[in-house]
């Protein structure tokens, strides 16, 4: 068993539409340019986890290694919601706290189909519209308004989140969009599903991001100057809720996966130095505020009020311009985060530096359930 | 007369009845610990006890819960409509149309007491032609 696990190298392709290239090319690319990060080739890897939706059928992961280098190594699929990025980092982390390998590869990646996106359960007839609707705008929504219901959060306090990380965006030239949106802006853009306006939806982008996972042992051989320490890392999937699966329910494995973090970490949720949570509709970051414990219950709508989740805030929360902006190709979204988090953490994230990085916070969930958290620190 | 016509309107969900002298949602209780829940499961979801589902006729008021008035769904969708999360008088949640009042946030205070009916759905049919029965919600106050 490896007793701390670190990443050596990570990067993500800039996330927005790459209708010419291939779900093996947009995986490749992130993966060389993680072993570059990491300096380190192909030929030190010994396993790779391939994270992706709409790939996982297509034996994506072994595509990747032919446009890389096949070496042989074994090389395993992972389908997980939005959850599959972080998913397939978790695989590459146990494989390396094991103490089975000293070297492995994580890569997401994702080429999104257009338009909407939601579940349907079909009989003979098309159930949308008529038992309410699966669309994803709407079931945030009503995630949203539960929380609207008992604690009295506002439309305007839910756009205020958007706001906030389209704002972070202007400062990430890798975000699909960079674009300042005022609050009149973002409450008056096309109402999809009350309370999520247009631009309170994530981005519907392709993209790619690859992380290499490595030992105790290597890094120490190779140098802990860039290295990010995995403090913890979480899986849950959603427990026994009444409401869950009619209202799909993205709190409840989100405290656990959140819950299990902290524990592993040793640490209080106030040592988080920022965060880079599931945004995937601007409803459901204020929710994670909560999951996550960084304020207590009913306080997410005064955090955001109060601008603690703002850059320069007590704990910034998505300042690389979040799903919202930077684009949320499922896939890959998970490590994408990562990168975001090991940027501040080695003090390269320009100009939305978080002063003082000490501990970062990275979140996903998607729907089915499935909720990954981790926690990282410079080595 | 076609086999459509014999069989008569079908249920648009599984746990719709059109079997007793008017359509119900038939709800699943486990004896072991009391969850109650519209679909079936090879044990019981909450608890794991096999063998410890009945089946019962569920209540057909209770109180919204959450909603999203949708404006734009897939295409060919009709909107607006209020997708609602209703709790049942007995604690099971179904989600449904909300009809017969404003779509507006201002109309739908959460907790407001609601009545389930049923009715045609929205004319919509399958390859067959035939016709299917759903429920929606309306305010009962």
């Amino acid at each position: 068993m490896s007793e701390n696990v670190y990443i050596l190298g990570i990067d993500m392709l800039k996330f927005g539409k790459y209708p010419d290239r291939t779900f093996a090319q947009l995986g490749g690319e992130a993966a060389l340019l993680a072993l570059d990060d990491a300096g380190l080739s192909v030929h030190d890897v010994q396993a790779m986890y391939c994270g992706s939706v709409f790939g996982a059928y297509d034996m994506t992961g072994q595509a990747i290694m032919r446009e890389i280098g096949q070496t042989g190594i074994p090389v395993t699929n992972i389908s997980n919601a939005c959850a599959t990025g972080a998913s397939a980092f978790r695989e590459a982390w146990i494989a390396v706290k094991s103490g089975l390998y000293d070297v492995v590869l994580a890569v997401g990646v994702e080429k999104m189909p257009r338009g909407m996106l939601g579940a349907g359960h079909e009989t003979g007839i098309s159930l949308e519209g008529l038992f309410g609707s699966a669309s994803m705008p709407a079931v945030f929504a009503e995630s949203g308004m539960e929380h609207a219901g008992k604690y009295g959060t506002t439309f305007e306090q839910f756009a205020k989140v958007s706001v906030k990380n389209h704002h972070h965006s202007t400062m990430n030239p890798k975000a699909v969009y960079q674009k300042e949106t005022p609050l009149e802006e973002v409450m008056g853009s096309e109402m999809i599903a009350y309370p999520n306006t247009k631009l309170m939806c994530s981005v519907n982008v392709d993209g790619s991001a690859a992380a290499v996972v490595v030992s105790e042992k290597k890094a120490r051989e190779l140098g802990l100057t860039r290295a990010i320490r995995v403090l913890a890392s979480a899986l849950a999937s959603d427990p026994w809720n009444p409401r869950n699966p009619i209202m799909p329910d993205v709190n409840g494995c989100t405290q656990l996966a959140a819950k299990s973090a902290y524990e592993q970490a040793g640490i209080d949720p106030r040592d988080v130095s920022l965060v880079e949570l599931h945004d995937c509709f601007a409803t459901a970051e204020l929710l994670h505020y909560e999951n996550l414990q960084l304020c207590g219950l009913g306080e997410a709508g005064r955090l955001i009020d109060e601008g603690v989740t703002a850059l320069g805030g007590r704990v910034p929360v998505n300042v690389s311009g979040g799903l919202l902006s930077k684009g949320h190709p499922l896939g890959a979204t998970g490590i994408a985060n990562m990168y975001e988090v090991a940027l501040h953490l080695r003090g390269e994230a320009g100009a939305r530096q978080v002063q003082g990085a000490r501990i970062g916070l990275t979140h996903v969930v998607g729907l089915g359930t499935a909720s990954a958290v981790h926690l990282f620190e410079k080595a | 007369m076609t086999q459509t016509d014999t069989l008569g309107p079908r249920p648009a969900l599984p746990w719709i009845r059109l079997d007793g002298p008017e359509p119900f949602v038939e709800g699943r209780l486990c004896r072991a610990c009391g969850a109650r829940t519209a679909a079936t499961h090879l044990a019981c979801p909450a608890c794991g006890a096999r063998d410890s589902i009945e089946t019962y006729r569920a209540p057909t008021t209770g109180k919204l819960h959450a909603y999203s008035i949708v404006r734009r769904s897939y295409p060919g969708v009709p909107v607006p409509f209020i997708s609602a999360i209703v709790d049942l008088d007995d604690g099971l949640t179904l989600k449904g149309n909300l009809i017969n009042v404003a779509a507006e946030p201002e109309a739908l205070p959460v907790g407001m007491p609601v009545r389930m009916v049923f009715g045609d759905a929205l004319g919509r049919t399958d390859k067959d032609g035939a016709s299917y029965v759903a429920f929606f919600f309306e305010p009962s106050a």
